[in-house]
């Protein structure tokens, strides 16, 4: 009886009913956005080495070190001489060492140089190597060839075949074409790292490349190293960090990342608390929704009292009407949720070649919903009382 | 043993002025099972409280009312409530449709909070009143006197042994109002229903074989209110 009551309601104030279920759709589909790409995005990139579990740089920021040799984000903090990269490659700790020489770019695509062992021997996740699109392969060191990261590639439109001419430093203003011709000889599977948005070419290409200088031409931005066991990283972190020299040696990559969010912890805190502002309004918008048409509905529910029905009866239908109205909003929250998202995670992805996958549990597709219903239903509750207390005897007399 | 039995009944309202005025009060008034009976009552003589008295929608200052073996003024509201809804059938002067639900959902509503609803009794009620092809009309969609069908068919809805009809056929024309009346004290003679009709229309309570005068049983003075 009383879930008939309610739909009839609803139905009778379709219009509000939408209305007030939009405010709450739009809530609750910011709450979840902002629930999900928050937690999403702090466990991915914390996750993010790319196989890697240090890199070591020169002399400042491991952050920013991190920022530009796995995500190519962010400027390079400055180079490395070649004995240091020699020095650690033959460290007995050091698994893999994968040199970086970072600092030109295509139509705004990072240039990263380095050696044909990245895309042959690093594992970029446990199992899984680096593997080429048909008719790709990979680069070959002393050529004028390159291997594109798949959304790069996507983007840029480029297949097998294509060539281009490499441009001075990250961004296509200021700085100058090179002469250097590349041709594109591989495009890499997608791996969702920041491998993706990079376009890869033999590391004396970048070192050497015309216009860059000579002096420089043997030292290296970065270099990603795979360690043999994890207290080794320990170990190169006192060696290295501690003895304050000209380089920096960033371990753990992850704890590193984790540090970044840990700034920007605030703008998180700041959208959390609009989101939940925004649910409170909504909750607000069905009190009052419900509460000013309660006095057009004093009528049916004297009527309904007069039919039998008890106060808990019309108490019940009015908080249930808000609850429903509540649980219809945050299911129309998911529709919200999933364009927002996904609008989110294309942006990401394009700037930091992470890919978030919004539709993965999360524990907000629960809490959510059963949030924002129970924040409606509470919104239900006063005019819920003004129902209770509707004086039937004299609200059903007829109007003289 | 009667159906319905009211001794030493009062109730009083807050008067404007401060003090309370008094509105009904009745010493000794009876109905049997399956009576049709009229109450003569101008407008504000407390017909209507007393009534609702009956119904249980409001609760005496003191005095007992006896219906169906049921003491209804120790009952706590929510008995009340549940006395009214399997045992009394209402009529309004204005109908009290609710205008957001269809004629069957309207009709089923009379008997959703007592003996349940039950859609063949719904439509075979509506059948009767001439309303068959009306089910999934609102109110809106219908006549005074169609509207009027529709509330009779609500009250009878729980199959009461009391219906209580307050002037009826005030909102319709004459020949809406002697065919509703007509209506109404058939259907309640088919299903055993007694029928305590209160009107001030005279043509309305010539039809009735027992008719009183409201004012003569209830000794508190008569002023302005229903």
């Amino acid at each position: 009886m009383l879930w008939n009551l309610i739909y009839r309601s609803l139905r009778q104030h379709a219009l509000s009913t939408l209305v007030t279920a939009g405010s709450i759709a739009l809530a609750s589909g910011l709450l979840m956005t902002v629930w999900v790409v928050k937690t999403q995005s702090q466990a991915v990139f914390a996750a993010t080495n790319s196989g890697f579990d240090a890199v070591l740089g020169a002399r400042g920021s491991k952050l920013q070190l991190v920022l530009n040799a796995i995500f190519h984000l962010e400027a390079s903090p400055g180079n490395i001489a070649a004995t240091d990269f020699e020095q650690i490659r033959r460290h007995r700790a050091v698994k893999a060492a994968i040199p970086l020489a970072l600092g030109d770019s295509h139509e705004g695509w990072r240039i990263a140089g380095t050696v044909e062992a990245l895309f042959n021997d690093i594992e970029y996740v446990p199992g899984k190597r680096y593997a080429f699109a048909a008719g790709g392969r990979n680069f070959k060191l002393g050529s004028q060839e390159a291997v594109v990261g798949s959304y790069a590639a996507q983007q840029l439109g480029w297949k097998v075949g294509r060539t281009f001419h490499p441009h001075h430093g990250l961004s296509e203003e200021g700085g100058h074409e090179h002469e250097e011709n590349y041709i594109v000889v591989g495009v890499l599977e997608p791996t969702n790292t920041p491998v993706d948005r990079v376009i890869w070419i033999p590391l004396e290409g970048v070192q050497t490349m015309s216009g860059h200088n000579p002096l420089a031409a043997t030292e290296l931005s970065a270099v990603l190293i795979q360690l043999r066991a994890p207290t080794a990283g320990l170990m190169l972190n006192n060696q290295i960090n501690a003895a304050g020299g000209k380089l920096t040696f960033a371990y753990p990559i992850g704890s590193i990342v984790a540090e970044l969010f840990n700034k920007i912890s605030w703008f998180d805190k700041v959208l959390t608390l609009l989101a939940w502002l925004v649910a409170v309004v909504a909750a607000g918008s069905v009190l009052v929704s419900i509460y000013n048409s309660m006095s057009a509905r004093a009528r049916d529910i004297a009527i309904l009292r007069a039919l039998g029905a008890r106060r808990r009866t019309v108490f019940g239908a009015v908080v249930g009407e808000a609850a429903v109205i509540g649980a219809l909003g945050s299911a129309l929250g998911f529709v919200v949720f999933g364009i927002l998202a996904a609008t989110v995670a294309t942006i990401i992805r394009a700037q930091a070649g992470v890919v978030l996958e919004p539709w993965q549990w999360n524990t907000v597709f629960a809490w959510g919903p059963a949030v924002f219903t129970g924040l409606c239903l509470l919104g239900g509750v006063v005019p819920a009382i003004k129902a209770y207390r509707v004086p039937v005897a004299e609200t059903i007399a007829p109007v003289a | 043993m009667s159906l319905l039995q009211v001794t030493h009944l009062l109730k009083s309202y807050p008067a404007p002025g401060g003090g309370v005025q008094q509105v009904v009060n009745v010493p000794a008034f009876a109905l049997g099972a399956g009576e049709q009976l009229a109450l003569r009552g101008e407008s504000g003589s407390g017909k209507t409280t007393f009534l609702n008295l009956i119904a249980g929608i409001l609760a005496p200052d003191s005095g007992s009312i006896r219906l169906a073996d049921q003491e209804l003024t120790t009952l706590g509201e929510a008995r009340r409530d549940r006395l009214r809804a399997g045992t009394i059938g209402y009529i309004f002067q204005t109908f009290n449709l609710l205008q957001g639900h269809t004629v069957l959902e309207n009709v089923l509503l009379g008997m959703a909070f007592g003996p349940g609803a039950n859609r063949p009794r719904a439509a075979a009620l509506l059948q009767r009143m001439g309303l068959a092809d009306k089910h999934d009309h609102y109110p809106r969609q219908l006549s005074t006197g169609q509207q009027q069908r529709v509330a009779v068919a609500r009250a009878l809805a729980n199959q009461p042994k009391l219906v209580l009809a307050d002037e009826p056929t005030g909102n319709l024309d004459r020949r809406n109002a002697r065919e509703a009346l007509q209506l109404i004290r058939e259907t309640c003679r088919e299903s055993g229903a007694a029928l305590l009709l209160v009107s001030h229309d005279e043509r309305v309570l010539a039809q009735f074989e027992q008719m009183q005068d409201f004012t003569h049983f209830n000794r508190a003075p008569t002023g302005a209110i229903a």
